[in-house]
């Protein structure tokens, strides 16, 4: 006997295909006319000399590479700024991401041990969510109040100690590797999120990145010269932070199809045996 | 299996200790996430005068003074800037969850040709930061005289990769193609079969997307900043960051305090009710069949 036709074609004697552009079209559409048409409007701009000086509107004038040439070269002070930046945004993310990590590891050995059978997990959960979900500039507004020189913690002159726990699960040996592509792919991804670091370091420094520019990250740099209007270095910043993303992406990327090759399909790639 | 007495009581004792040390470590984190929060609304109970004088962990009875001051302060009308946040915010959550839905819900069920090469490109661009466009769309909407106008913040969350991505998780695990297909022979024409029968399946996807995006839109700043500078179109965050550069040593701290619990009020008050469904959703999407 014959082999059956794959459900597939018995079912496309109709062709619904139209169907499928219809429904993708309005992302589509909405996406190409506010995030690509744009994205390109940037790079393009990065090649121009576009702000003002004073009351005179000076470009747009084609300069090629010299927005570029500028943002690397040294102050008077002689430090290069976007790469004191980019050192601030890197250091900040590094004091922030690092103890998300292990806090996040270690709550998610908390609630998946069955050994150890925590109750209340849901409970847990929720609050420990909650931080998430403070808009970042009253965050960073309460912050500064209540560190403020007639805040509560100055009256309040205590600091939290570390507790220092060490765990010997012996289980923890065996999953630790088994982690580790999944560890990996949340530092890429903490990073593409932490480069966008934006509204707390503006909210808590109103934009000046005190002291001495130490906390001004490279998102800070670009809403600078958003908001004086400068499209020219503008760009040329916005295709930085683009490029710096686009690297990392790429490796978070390759993770993420790594990942799904485990050793038995492996085999039977090599085999040929895989659909 | 075996063991002797004596370990099987190590065991135990040891399990007992381990738990008790893990429980601290999350009553600890609980206690420091809460923290803060305790601290604004206990403040935002007393007066500037008694804010003056220190520090102290139990409430005052300053909260309607302060709660009337700051809703009726002149140069930030908070009450204004939550209507536009919520206008905002809730036309944001909606259009997010239903054209992504509808996006997924293309990709998922019909079969055309570039339909892998459309799925890649929305994972794609789920990497590239918005700060990218920011530039070029602020350009864009100076020239087309959409500043101070909410059409620039409403309409560009029809695309969302991330929710198309999570939907169409979602749907490979409760939708299977037979249902289009008995629909289709029941005589529905594909737009009544997104709208009437899959739609319902994805209630609890579109609950959580709709938080998750209401959030997202609410608290959002960077973008609303650059798009709004009439005062009464501001939205919250943009009023709150107006709070940081205001003159300092003339304010009401008592009234800085009931702002920010007014800004992030309405949030919580959400998650509190919703918080089972959100945490039940972020797993749905992601087991398969």
């Amino acid at each position: 006997m014959k082999n059956p036709k794959p459900l597939k074609l018995r079912r496309s004697k109709i062709s619904y295909a139209k169907w499928g552009y219809i429904f993708v079209a309005p992302f589509f559409l909405v996406y190409i006319v506010f995030s690509l048409v744009p994205q390109f409007l940037t790079i393009y701009n990065s090649f121009f000399e576009n702000y003002r000086d004073g009351l005179q509107q000076i470009g747009p004038n084609f300069v090629g590479l010299e927005n570029y040439k500028t943002l690397f070269t040294p102050t008077s002070d002689g430090e290069i700024l976007v790469l004191k930046y980019a050192l601030n945004t890197l250091i900040l993310w590094i004091l922030g991401a690092v103890p998300q990590f292990v806090i996040a590891l270690l709550l998610a050995i908390f609630f998946t041990s069955y050994r150890l059978n925590i109750k209340g997990q849901g409970f847990f959960k929720t609050v420990i969510y909650m931080p998430n979900l403070i808009m970042a500039a009253a965050f960073s507004m309460l912050f500064f109040t209540l560190f403020s020189r007639v805040g509560p913690i100055q009256a309040l002159l205590t600091s939290w100690g570390v507790i220092d726990q060490s765990f010997d699960f012996f289980s923890f040996k065996i999953t630790f590797p088994l982690l580790l592509p999944i560890f990996a792919y949340c530092l890429i991804t903490a990073l593409i999120g932490g480069i966008q670091m934006f509204d707390v370091p503006q909210v808590l420094t109103k934009g000046n990145g005190v002291p001495n520019g130490t906390t001004r990250t490279m998102v800070m740099y670009l809403n600078n010269y958003l908001t004086n209007k400068d499209y020219g270095m503008g760009g040329a910043i916005s295709v930085i932070i683009f490029i710096i993303t686009a690297v990392l992406s790429g490796i978070v990327y390759k993770m993420l199809t790594k990942q799904y090759k485990d050793p038995a399909r492996k085999r039977r790639e090599r085999k040929g045996n895989v659909l | 299996m075996r063991r002797s007495l004596s370990d099987n009581t190590k065991g135990r004792i040891k399990l007992i200790f381990l738990r008790i040390i893990v429980y601290t470590i999350l009553v600890f984190l609980c206690i420091l996430c809460l923290f803060f929060f305790y601290l604004m609304i206990i403040n935002a109970t007393r007066s500037n005068a008694q804010l003056a004088t220190g520090f102290t962990l139990l409430p005052k009875e300053h909260f309607i003074d302060n709660l009337v001051n700051a809703w009726n302060d002149s140069s930030i009308n908070i009450p204004r800037g939550m209507l536009n946040s919520l206008i905002i915010a809730l036309s944001s959550s909606v259009l997010t969850t239903y054209f992504s839905a509808l996006t997924a819900y293309g990709i998922h069920v019909y079969d055309f040709k570039g339909k892998k090469l459309i799925f890649a490109f929305i994972i794609a661009i789920m990497m590239i930061p918005s700060q990218v466009s920011a530039l070029g769309f602020v350009q864009m909407m100076n020239k087309l005289h959409l500043t101070n106008n909410y059409i620039p913040l409403i309409v560009p969350s029809i695309a969302a990769p991330v929710v198309v991505f999570y939907m169409k998780q979602y749907m490979e695990s409760v939708l299977p193609l037979e249902i289009i297909d008995s629909a289709r022979v029941d005589g529905s024409n594909e737009f009544l079969t997104f709208n009437k029968i899959v739609l319902p399946i994805m209630k609890p996807a579109i609950a959580v997307q709709m938080i998750f995006s209401f959030v997202a839109s609410w608290n959002n700043y960077f973008v609303p900043a650059l798009i709004i500078d009439k005062a009464e179109m501001k939205t919250v965050p943009i009023m709150i960051a107006q709070l940081r550069s205001a003159d300092y040593s003339k304010f009401d701290m008592g009234k800085v305090y009931m702002f920010i619990l007014l800004a992030i009020l309405p949030v919580m008050i959400v998650y509190i009710i919703l918080s089972k469904s959100i945490i039940k959703g972020v797993t749905a999407g992601s087991v398969k069949g």
